[in-house]
């Protein structure tokens, strides 16, 4: 290493004594190419027909479906998050959950704004509690990652109702039962596949436990949840 | 003088420093103090030295929260520099209260940490509407009229309950206590966040509770709550009493006893809110009036034992000085 700093000595010697001056020529393109190879195919958005426009998001959508459903350790929802995905499956479930019958107040059931304001409140409440125990995520990337992972419990609410459109008795509780907690555990596992690695490693089970309380609780509401009989019985309440 | 030098070795503490102290006090064993101290230290055991250690550490925390201002992220931050083995040791210790171990100084050590309250609040509100939900469809599933419904509010009414109990009452406390601290100067106190943690972590021994009040009998449920009150209360009485214990009587057994209140009342409003079908209904509104008088009774015997002429003239020995022979 001596060796080379000597010898390079004498060639870097010379270049103090050299200044660039007016007499050097210099060659080559100052100005900055303004993308002039893209600029032919990429129109602006306002062009489009809206079908691209709208099939465009719904494709990214549909994507960040499929990587919720097959979850593995991709960074593809975290990279491009879109809250799109979120308030569709949020409103979605919100609605087939909500009582139909108009004298539902003594049910008690969860009305639209109780779910919606859940999920959406839940969400916010677990991305603070990651961030404040040190994650490295961002807000609408933990927002959008809980939003799509609860992709399997609507689907398991759709099923559920199904199955209470045939039958209501034990048997379609026991079905219910195990459709609920497999989406359960799938959402569980697909969310803390995507929000683990951003935590440090000695804090995950205190960065995942509430998230295992949020859809713990979502489950427990599609569980529970019991249509509307006609006939007006002696209901529950005060 | 020669036994001195036999029992530390210098040769053993690696700094020369050190050796070359050692070999001036063997020279000179009447040598100042401070070098005989530490070789003895070696000797003693570990304890000091880690509670030197653990003191600057605790020093070193407390100046670096101070140096956070409050509308920084990172100064909640602070509060929430915690780790899972942390977090389930302070469980343990909430669980299994042990005669004279103060939760403050042998579990929280100086680093009171927010995510324990709040998450052990919220899961406590979920846990006791979703038993006493399943409670009483198990109580009522035989009776043909019963139509099952969820009962979402309650999981509203318990999070009010509790957050409140496990928020509001620490403040009350914390706020008492200082200003007891400022009236005479043998007391010191716990930091606010302290007092929030010992009672967050408290409250843990409910949630065990309430998944065990599924099981549809009534005296079951009031065993349970016994058994959690007690166990609550005493990790809150282990941890309050030696700071209380150096004030004057009076103040430290009323202080004492609106705690243990409180938390028999937050039994209560649980064991209530649970079972809402079969013990509600049964009581008649009066006894709701009753309840709330009572809890605010024991309200303003907390109160008055604030009350600066009620404790300065305890040391003359009047009558009035206990506040409940004024009420009675």
């Amino acid at each position: 290493m001596a060796e080379v700093d000597e010898s390079s000595k004498p060639l870097f010697a010379g270049l103090s004594d050299v200044s660039i001056s007016e007499d050097i020529p210099v060659e080559g393109e100052i100005s900055v190419p303004v993308d002039s190879p893209t600029q032919d195919d990429e129109y602006s958005t306002l062009d489009e027909p809206v079908k691209e426009t709208i099939l465009r998001d719904l494709k990214a959508v549909g994507k960040k479906f499929v990587h919720v459903l097959y979850p593995k350790k991709s960074t593809a929802l975290l990279r491009d998050w879109d809250l799109w995905g979120p308030l569709l499956l949020c409103v979605t479930l919100a609605l087939m959950l909500q009582r139909s019958s108009v004298d539902s107040k003594e049910d008690g059931g969860p009305q639209f704004a109780e779910v919606f304001v859940l999920i959406w409140f839940g969400s916010v409440v677990i991305t603070l509690n990651s961030k404040l125990l040190g994650g490295t995520i961002s807000f609408f990337q933990s927002l959008c990652v809980l939003g799509y992972c609860i992709l399997p419990l609507t689907v398991a609410m759709i099923i559920c109702r199904l199955v209470l459109l045939g039958s209501e008795g034990i048997v379609s509780f026991i079905i219910r039962f195990i459709v609920v907690i497999v989406s359960f555990g799938w959402s569980t596992f697909a969310s803390t596949a995507f929000l683990a690695d951003s935590q440090p490693p000695n804090r995950k089970a205190l960065v995942v436990y509430p998230i295992f309380l949020f859809y713990f609780v979502i489950s427990w509401m599609i569980l529970t949840f019991a249509p509307s009989s006609s006939s007006s019985t002696k209901t529950v309440g005060h | 003088m020669n036994d001195r030098t036999k029992m530390a070795t210098p040769h053993d503490l690696s700094f020369q420093e050190f050796e070359e102290a050692a070999e001036l006090l063997s020279a000179n064993p009447d040598a100042s103090t401070h070098s005989t101290a530490r070789l003895e230290n070696v000797n003693v055991g570990m304890n000091l030295e880690d509670d030197e250690d653990a003191q600057e550490e605790t020093e070193m925390l407390t100046q670096q929260k101070k140096n956070l201002k409050f509308w920084s992220f990172e100064y909640y931050q602070s509060f929430f520099n915690i780790d899972t083995f942390q977090v389930l040791d302070r469980i343990k210790g909430s669980v299994l209260p042990l005669p004279g171990r103060s939760f403050v100084k042998h579990h929280l050590r100086n680093n009171p940490d927010l995510y324990g309250p709040f998450w052990i609040c919220a899961t406590l509100a979920l846990i006791m509407a979703i038993s006493g939900n399943v409670s009483t469809f198990l109580n009522e599933s035989g009776d043909s009229n019963y139509h099952y419904s969820p009962q979402f509010h309650k999981v509203t009414v318990a999070c009010v309950i509790i957050y409140c109990y496990a928020w509001l009452v620490p403040l009350g406390l914390w706020g008492f206590l200082q200003w007891r601290t400022n009236q005479s100067r043998s007391l010191s106190n716990y930091s606010f966040l302290e007092t929030v943690s010992t009672y967050g972590y408290s409250l843990f021994i409910y949630i065990p509770a309430a998944v065990l009040c599924v099981i549809p009998e009534g005296w079951v449920h009031w065993l349970i709550f016994l058994l959690a009150t007690v166990v609550s209360g005493s990790v809150l009485i282990f941890t309050f009493w030696p700071i209380l214990s150096d004030d004057t009587r009076v103040a430290a057994l009323s202080t004492m006893a609106a705690i243990i209140v409180l938390n028999v009342l937050l039994a209560v409003c649980c064991k209530v809110t649970f079972t809402y079908l079969f013990f509600f209904l049964k009581i008649p509104s009066c006894c709701k009036v009753k309840l709330l008088n009572f809890f605010f009774f024991s309200l303003s015997v907390l109160f008055l034992s604030n009350n600066p002429a009620a404790t300065a003239i305890t040391n003359d020995r009047r009558l009035c000085s206990e506040p409940h022979n004024c009420h009675s």
